[in-house]
């Protein structure tokens, strides 16, 4: 194979006006972090209310939060990105429109609602399997006590509920991140546009493309960390625990 | 609302945008999943072994590719495919490999890694008294695993298979960033060409939802069926 390698093109300057092709990188890394982070508060936010509303005691209700998961999954994010940034200024009245193309960091903001939403279609899915996985007898156990049927789910069933898929979430959480990457699509410059963008400019392909693998592995084992303490800090003793959690609770 | 639209758009390049784009879109996701499907339970049965190198290979390279995104994926084949094809025919230039055959080691490759994780809880969802039953009847590894195991892992997985297929569907479309004209990058083009983006992609966007809500119906049928059968 003849490639000429030069590792050092990390300190060279890169014609972006960022300063060196490492700074690029981390441009990019801050981006993806930047995007992943807000997305990932909208899409609990959201995915919360409703994987709830899906094991709500009302048909209409539960079709409601299926229609919004089924719309949402059934979709590629690709597309998705390109509706709310070329499709949406259009659709709405030209003045909100207007405001919407001229508005700053504008794919930032169409990537984060984006992937928001998206995830939140998939987060709203593992609620509702944690809420289901509940015995019966909590929910009735909240009712006999004279708590409300949004007490029962803020004060018994939701904290219970999460804590059974925060593996599941965990995996969401490192879904999000390799998600963010989507949105060079819409012109966002995150880690991996970052990259191609190095590669553009310097013709070291695979040196740009091994650093940007690299810090993805570095967040993806720091977010599993971060989770897995998540996980055996909030573990309710002698109750749902991994095996992990198992050993440091008793 | 639509007043000033012009859905007339579709209708002047659907050919294109089914006989060129989606063709590419479905052969794509199909070659891609059968050699998924074969990669994957190899890599699950190298998981599962209990040879170190071979295990520690296997787990490195699944765990490798799930933690970075799809599109660094595709970008590390398309430009390390030509390279590695000159290294194995002996060329001194890269090789030159079309836009089909990069996507679908790219795809191959990348889905081998998802397919692999189910592959290998299909497998362990057999009791170990029916490898240890092969074993007594005098069959080999390989007798053993073609003959007992995968067969029933195989059957037991196929909802989820075709689940992870239908996500490959949907994975496919981010061929767009290398320009490929798979069914999102025919659409785009025609939009470009004809300033019809709200059109082309609320279009792209029906098509999406009607297919893959239709498959993942049908993938529920089957499901029924299959743990009828258990």
């Amino acid at each position: 194979m003849n490639y000429n390698w030069n590792w050092r093109i990390f300190w060279e300057m890169s014609p972006d006006g960022a300063g060196t092709y490492m700074d690029t990188l981390l441009m990019g890394l801050k981006w993806t972090l930047a995007t992943a982070i807000s997305a990932w508060i909208m899409a609990l936010i959201l995915g919360a209310v409703i994987g709830t509303l899906r094991t709500a005691p009302n048909r209409w209700v539960v079709r409601f939060g299926n229609a919004y998961v089924e719309l949402f999954r059934n979709i590629p994010l690709l597309v998705q990105m390109f509706l709310w940034y070329f499709v949406l200024p259009e659709l709405v009245p030209v003045e909100a429109g207007n405001w919407l193309k001229s508005m700053p960091h504008a794919s930032f903001v169409t990537a984060v609602v984006a992937l928001g939403f998206f995830t939140s279609a998939r987060v709203a899915v593992q609620v509702s399997a944690g809420i289901q996985a509940l015995s019966g007898g909590q929910k009735m156990a909240g009712t006999a006590l004279g708590l409300t049927l949004p007490q029962t789910y803020r004060f018994v069933l939701l904290p219970m509920a999460f804590r059974i898929i925060i593996p599941a979430l965990t995996n969401e959480f490192a879904a999000i991140i390799k998600n963010s990457s989507v949105a060079l699509t819409i012109g966002l410059v995150e880690l991996t546009a970052a990259a191609n963008s190095m590669r553009e400019f310097s013709f070291q392909i695979f040196e740009a493309f091994t650093a940007a693998t690299i810090l993805y592995l570095v967040i993806s084992a720091i977010g599993i960390m971060v989770s897995n303490w998540i996980e055996r800090k909030t573990a309710v003793p002698g109750f749902i625990t991994g095996a992990k959690a198992k050993a440091g609770g008793q | 609302m639509f007043g000033n639209f012009d859905f007339d758009v579709i209708a002047r390049s659907w050919q294109y945008l089914f006989m060129t784009g989606m063709t590419f879109t479905l052969k794509l996701t199909f070659f891609a999943m059968v050699g998924g499907i074969v990669l994957g339970t190899l890599l699950a049965m190298m998981r599962l072994s209990s040879i170190k190198p071979i295990y520690l290979a296997a787990t490195g390279y699944v765990n490798l590719i799930r933690s970075i995104p799809l599109i660094m994926v595709i970008f590390w084949f398309y430009f390390l495919v030509p390279y590695i094809g000159a290294w194995i025919v002996g060329s001194p230039v890269p090789l030159q490999v079309g836009a089909f055959t990069s996507s679908l080691i790219t795809f191959t490759l990348f889905e081998a890694a998802y397919y692999c994780e189910i592959m290998r809880s299909g497998i362990q969802s057999i009791p170990r008294g029916q490898v240890a039953a092969g074993q007594a009847l005098g069959m080999s590894y390989w007798q053993t695993m073609g003959n007992i195991v995968l067969p029933q892992a195989f059957r037991n997985m196929i909802p989820v298979l075709l689940t992870q297929t239908i996500v490959l569907f949907q994975d496919v479309s981010l061929v767009y960033v290398l320009s490929i004209t798979d069914f999102v990058g025919a659409a785009s083009k025609v939009a470009q060409r004809d300033g019809r983006l709200v059109e082309m992609y609320l279009f792209v966007a029906v098509v999406y939802f009607v297919l893959c809500y239709g498959l993942s119906y049908l993938v529920k049928q089957l499901q029924q069926r299959v743990a009828i059968i258990r």
